[in-house]
């Protein structure tokens, strides 16, 4: 087939699913409120169960950050940077990618997962015959939850983080505590938490809108969950690495 | 009170239903049988709103069912092919979904208890989760959410498939006795014959889309269509020539 023609195929097919998704994800915004219980529940699955794995991803690469950047800086006497460095670097950018790539594994699959066993088993086209809307009572409360919690998992990593710089940085590189802290927070402006928090908002939409959609859209089975779930996760990632690029062209 | 009328819908180049009509009283239940593929389930996906028909139109006493399908639907309860309870709500409030949106949840629950006996499920099984329940008992349990609210019309899609014989007789004569009580207006899709003489008051068989038999269960049994007959009786029919008579 003409290249150009397989080309604008390809270009009208990604406009037109971006535009279905973007209509997905604000029916499923604008019908907030709709099913507070369900959302508290989202909020206990999305944000409180997510916080050990966050937690922990985010303190071994603090404490893996502090030892890289004090063996990168020994080579030009620059070693004292390590408290600053830490706390840069995982308020702006390890903080929200990692701990959204870590949400996006364990929610977007199992957000994905669920929706799409419940397609495939007719929960949701009988929750329509019970006068439930399925974008209020299923998609809303994820999506939210999602966007609400994931900047404070990322606000609660990034200082896990830096105390795992703190740990390295006091008991193996031989920094003070009390002036390692102060380093650490001398250098850190608000923006660099912001904008961080910012990127956790967005990464939490991405993840929740990568679970629902591919859960809703499931088809055929067992297989077609199968791939739902692999669907969710591969896009959430993905989604996640491309928006922290351009939000981070954005920001700085 | 429903009635159908020219109703066409295709998947891709298939054809699922050509034009296909239907006629519904007040507290009539209709069986709609039929080979598998035939447009039976899309008919009823149709009806309710979960596909868009091509092209006809689905009236709701006298007047298109799209203007008023929220009303309908407040008064409608349906029994999925395997039941379709949700996997993460107690046995109870899947009874009680709809009845907890407009009912304090102790008397929700009472209800639900209520509907549970009435199918036969004793409350024991009332703070179970659907996974815990035998493959009857998550019928019956359907069942009671399809009549917990007291509705008006209700659908049953394929309502004995994979039960044994026992047991696909109690959830008939449940089905048929509770159209009795209620009132209710009902459609059930099978092609279980067994099932269609238990529940009809009229049978209808579709056939590639379209209606090509309809009368009483006696008038089912005596009619000369050859493939209605073959149907009943189930004796095969050459693959190549399919359905068509």
């Amino acid at each position: 087939m003409n290249p150009i023609r397989l080309t604008g195929r390809a270009a009208i097919g990604l406009a037109r699913m971006t535009g279905r998704v973007t209509i997905f994800a604000a029916r499923g915004l604008a019908r907030i409120g709709q099913h507070p219980a369900e959302l508290a529940r989202q909020v206990m699955q999305i944000g409180w169960l997510s916080l050990p794995v966050v937690g922990l991803t985010a303190l071994f690469t603090g404490a893996a950050l502090a030892l890289q950047i004090h063996s990168g800086g020994e080579r030009f006497q620059a070693g004292d940077v390590v408290p600053a460095i830490v706390a840069i670097g995982m308020a702006r950018e390890l903080g929200p990618v990692l701990g959204g790539l870590m949400v996006a594994a364990r929610v977007a699959s199992a957000i994905a997962a669920e929706l799409g066993t419940m397609r495939v088993t007719e929960q949701i086209d009988a929750l329509v015959t019970l006068s439930t809307d399925p974008m209020g009572w299923l998609v809303s409360p994820r999506l939210w939850a999602a966007l609400l919690c994931v900047p404070v998992l990322v606000g609660i990593g990034d200082v896990i983080g830096i105390m795992g710089g703190w740990l390295i940085g006091v008991n193996a590189l031989g920094f003070n505590s009390a002036l390692y802290l102060s380093n650490s927070w001398a250098y850190l402006e608000s923006w660099d938490v912001v904008s961080g928090l910012l990127k956790g908002a967005v990464f939490g939409l991405i993840v929740a809108l990568s679970g629902c959609w591919f859960g809703m859209m499931a088809a055929g089975g067992a297989a077609g969950v199968g791939r739902a779930t692999t669907n969710a996760v591969v896009a959430a990632s993905v989604g996640i690495l491309a928006a922290n690029f351009a939000l981070t062209g954005l920001f700085f | 009170m429903l009635a159908v009328r020219g109703l066409s819908k295709s998947f891709g180049a298939k054809r699922v239903l050509d034009g296909a009509d239907l006629d519904l009283a007040m507290g009539e239940s209709l069986v709609v049988i039929g080979g598998s593929g035939t447009g039976k389930s899309v008919l009823l996906r149709c009806i309710l709103g979960l596909e868009t028909p091509d092209a006809g139109e689905i009236l709701w006493r006298g007047r298109p069912l799209a203007g008023q399908r929220a009303a309908f639907m407040d008064h409608f309860g349906m029994l999925f092919q395997n039941a379709a309870l949700f996997d993460s709500l107690p046995v109870w409030r899947n009874v009680a979904f709809r009845l907890l949106r407009t009912q304090p949840k102790a008397r929700a629950r009472a209800i639900a208890i209520e509907k549970l006996a009435r199918v036969g499920l004793g409350p024991e099984v009332a703070d179970l989760y659907p996974a815990e329940l035998s493959g009857g008992m998550r019928k019956r349990a359907g069942l009671a959410r399809a009549i917990a609210a007291d509705p008006k019309v209700i659908f049953f899609d394929e309502p004995t498939t994979g039960l044994d014989p026992i047991r696909a007789a109690t959830i008939n004569t449940l089905i048929r006795g509770i159209v009795d009580e209620t009132g209710a207006t009902a459609i059930t899709i099978t092609h279980d014959m067994s099932s269609a003489r238990s529940i009809a008051d009229r049978v209808a068989l579709l056939d590639r889309g379209r209606l090509r038999w309809q009368g009483s269960v006696a008038e089912m049994d005596a009619a000369e269509d050859d493939y209605l007959r073959d149907f009943v009786t189930g004796r095969a029919r050459p693959m190549a020539r399919g359905p068509q008579g």
